[in-house]
């Protein structure tokens, strides 16, 4: 569709662009990246015809750009800038008219009824129909941006190239543009090139990247190959970190601010801990990274205050999730900063201690009653029924912790809680095996980030060793001292 | 608001053209009309049929009457409504291509490129070979052409985004500087002095058919090159980037629209001289009429400029009568505070938006 080789061009004097080849297929979204005076728009300008190349060649469907007069031109690519000048107030529909302007023919211009076809349906697809008869001066942005957009579809094009389209509209009208866009492109087979300054709408929507570096092309590649974190960190000089988008396949940015790293060291430690009849609670001064499986804050996550909420036996809740929250804001909690647990397991049995290895330390609190232990092998014997946790455990780690190590942690976790059962000969009560834990355990793995980095977390690894020897002592402790309250 | 109360009420073009066509009819009789000899309306109508068809004879009317109207007053009525045509046209020209409403012949210094050209003429008695008369006007419009040119490149020179008030201000610098030119030549001439002075200060009096003859040409020829370029000003009202994405070639089209407009000003101070504010308010009421479209705004602009000038041409020969006022001070007493609220208006939309 549209070929770039080794083109050079700029502003009269100096070359902004260097040796710049691409190809950008039919039907492609397709982004062009950059730090500022990179060249994106240079590059944009010479794709549309107003800047000449100075050397090189761009051709579209095979003819050569500077072969096109401006008509035929416009035919093929429209453009959506970022700035056009509004000095008289034209009606929104003459405004989307002026696109027909190449498609139509002699001395006259003579309007005809395709023409008006094809103003009415683009407007009605872009959503500007209700108010074609307004002046654009009195749109606000996001309606003006729109207004344009049909303007350039107007011009029936088979490129559309944008300028940072998302630039001055907010949160919804930028989803919806692109959105748009990105249904043209599978739909009509329309080929969009666009500028992005953000990084993770060009990740969530395009197909192919481009990332220029001072004039040339740093690489052109599929978005998770082009949004690597190194590379992203070298060509913006900036300090960034990648991570999966939650709900699409697509790879997300985000930047780390520089206090993050002038933060004074913490530990959490036994002088955190409060215990209460009703709750016990660890509140860090700063927020701690977590993965955790809590009624409240689970999954990964940032979070400052844990509470472990002693309910009755028979607590029946049929959203337990709003419950909770509710209890939290009542006792002066931020829902939003908790990771929230629940136990029938009486709270003075909680056992918490800190475990230190050279340079780095871990402290684990766990609460645990073994009433409805259950085999896991054998848990199909079981019916399903939310009851109230009863071996909840928090293992919080003075170190930093790769998104491994948070998952591995969990594993060896779970492997010493199994092992301080069976030791204890504790029994699930259906089928008369040894229990592996009980049918509502929870857990929290939550780390300071900061400190030793800790990559790993398997058993036999330095952190591994320390969460396994805590796990298997507290939980050991903490059955012994539920099975004494029992007895007495 | 009050454009769009206007054009709601106004939404049938006929009916803009209509209006616009019923103010020049009646300007061009009440033109005639009034004057130390008052000419009575049908009499008027008469000796123009007559003239036209032949089919009533002039015998039973006054022959004083026929000569006032078909000596004095009707070429004197022409003439106005051709300069004011033709100065309100490139107004609407410049305007659109410049993307600023404040831009006409006389603030962009074309007219006073074009005096210079006219007063050089004048000075010298020059005559260019074949052209005879129109020696005038030619070199009044190459002036304006260079001076257009300059003034632009001046303007980019400054600030590539050519703010409005940028170019405003080279501008009004050109034609300051052109003026002490054409002071410095009139200094030198000594004689012709108060003749110079005069047509500097624009009049259309005692100018007779051979002035028509001269302006009309050219007047046709600038109107019907911008009238084909009507959409591409559309389009380049919206900024010439934007323009050439919508397959305007905008090179070409800039320079014919630039050479139109320099061609319609330079016939128009070589006649009359220069004559200011009519291209900058005549648009602007026409806008206000029918919106910005530049297919009825070129036109609309050619009716109510020409049925505007010879209203002020009216009043100027008859409120001190029998002094006559030079044309240029009635429309600059119109046109310049029309001229601030333009300008007071953007400041305010730009501050709002």
């Amino acid at each position: 569709m549209l070929s770039v080789q080794q083109v050079s061009g700029g502003y009269s004097s100096e070359a902004v662009l260097r040796d710049v080849s691409f190809k950008v297929k039919q039907g492609e979204l397709f982004g062009i990246l950059g730090p500022n005076g990179s060249g994106k728009t240079t590059l944009l300008k010479m794709l549309s015809g107003i800047l000449p190349i100075q050397s090189g060649e761009i051709s579209i469907r095979g003819k050569r750009l500077q072969e096109y007069k401006p008509k035929q031109l416009a035919k093929i690519i429209a453009v959506l800038s970022q700035h056009s000048s509004q000095t008289f107030s034209y009606t929104v529909k003459e405004t989307v008219s002026l696109g027909r302007y190449a498609h139509q023919k002699g001395l006259f211009h003579t309007w005809n009824s395709e023409d008006e076809e094809i103003v009415q349906r683009v407007m009605k697809q872009i959503g500007v129909t209700t108010f074609q008869h307004k002046n654009i001066q009195e749109l606000s942005g996001g309606e003006k941006q729109r207004v344009f957009l049909a303007q350039a579809l107007a011009q029936e094009p088979e490129i559309l190239l944008l300028d940072e389209p998302t630039n001055h509209l907010d949160l919804s009208y930028q989803k919806e543009l692109l959105d748009f866009l990105k249904e043209w492109t599978t739909e009509n087979g329309l080929t969009v090139i666009s500028i992005f300054h953000d990084l993770n709408l060009a990740g969530l929507y395009c197909d192919r990247l481009l990332l220029l570096e001072k004039g040339m092309i740093q690489i052109d590649h599929i978005p998770n190959e082009v949004l690597r974190e190194e590379r992203i960190r070298d060509v913006y000089h900036t300090d960034i970190q990648k991570h999966a988008h939650p709900k699409v396949a697509a790879p997300q940015l985000a930047l780390l601010p520089r206090v993050y790293k002038e933060e004074e060291k913490m530990e959490v430690d036994e002088s955190l801990v409060h215990v209460t009849k009703k709750w016990i609670e660890v509140c860090t001064p700063i927020p701690l990274r977590t993965m955790s499986s809590g009624v409240i804050g689970s999954g990964m996550g940032w979070h400052r205050t844990f509470v472990n909420r002693h309910v009755d036996k028979d607590y029946r809740c049929s959203d337990h999730r709003a419950e909770m929250a509710s209890f939290l804001k009542a006792h002066g909690f931020e829902p939003a900063e908790t990771v929230g647990m629940m136990t029938a397991v009486m709270l003075e049995d909680v056992v918490f201690r800190r475990f230190v290895h050279e340079d780095f330390s871990i402290f684990v609190v766990v609460t645990a009653g073994v009433s409805n232990a259950i085999d896991a092998s054998k848990s199909e014997l079981h019916s399903f029924e939310v009851t109230p946790g009863t071996i909840n455990t928090w293992i919080f780690v003075n170190g930093e912790l790769s998104e491994e190590a948070f998952i591995q942690s969990i594993m060896t976790a779970t492997e010493a809680k199994v092992k301080a059962l069976n030791d204890l000969a504790v029994i699930d009560q259906v089928t008369g095996t040894l229990a592996t834990g009980t049918s509502t355990d929870s857990i929290l793995i939550a780390a300071t980030q900061s400190g030793r980095g800790l990559e790993f977390a398997g058993t036999i690894t330095p952190l591994g060793k320390l969460i396994s020897k805590a796990v298997y002592q507290c939980t050991t402790d903490a059955i012994r001292k539920s099975r004494m309250r029992k007895q007495t | 608001m009050q454009r769009q109360f206007i054009q709601t009420f106004l939404n049938n073009r006929y009916l803009a053209y209509l209006l616009a066509g019923i103010f020049l009819i009646l300007s061009i009789l009440l033109g005639i009309s009034i004057g130390t000899v008052s000419v009575p309306m049908l009499t008027i109508l008469k000796i123009i049929s007559a003239k036209l068809f032949g089919f009533i004879s002039l015998d039973q009317i006054d022959p004083m009457y026929s000569s006032i109207v078909l000596d004095i007053r009707l070429p004197r009525v022409i003439l106005s409504g051709l300069v004011g045509a033709s100065l309100a046209i490139a107004g609407a020209a410049f305007q659109g291509l410049l993307r600023n409403p404040l831009a006409d012949p006389y603030t962009l210094g074309v007219s006073s490129g074009a005096s210079v050209g006219a007063v050089l003429t004048l000075f010298f008695q020059l005559s260019i070979p074949y052209v005879g008369s129109f020696t005038l006007p030619l070199l009044s419009i190459l002036f304006s052409i260079v001076t257009i040119f300059f003034v632009l490149t001046f303007a980019s020179k400054i600030e590539r985004s050519m703010r409005v008030e940028t170019i405003i201000l080279t501008g009004i610098i050109f034609s300051s500087f052109l003026g002490a030119i054409i002071s410095l030549m009139i200094a030198l001439t000594g004689d012709e002095l108060r003749q110079i002075i005069g047509w500097l200060l624009g009049s259309v009096s005692m100018r007779g058919w051979e002035y028509i003859k001269i302006i009309l040409p050219f007047f046709v020829i600038g109107s019907a090159l911008l009238m084909f370029n009507a959409k591409e000003l559309n389009a380049m009202s919206f900024g010439e980037e934007r323009a050439q994405h919508l397959g305007v070639n905008v090179q070409k089209r800039k320079l014919l629209i630039l050479t139109a407009g320099s061609i319609l000003t330079g016939a128009a101070v070589a006649v009359s001289g220069t004559i200011g504010f009519v291209g900058l308010v005549i648009p602007h009421f026409s806008r206000l009429l029918w919106g910005p479209d530049h297919r009825h705004l070129l036109p609309l602009s050619i009716i109510t400029g020409s049925g505007f000038l010879i209203i002020a041409d009216l009043i100027s020969r008859t409120i001190i009568s029998p002094t006559e006022l030079p044309i240029g001070v009635i429309t600059a007493l119109i046109g310049a505070p029309v001229f601030a609220i333009i300008l007071l208006q953007r400041k305010r939309m730009e501050r709002s938006g």
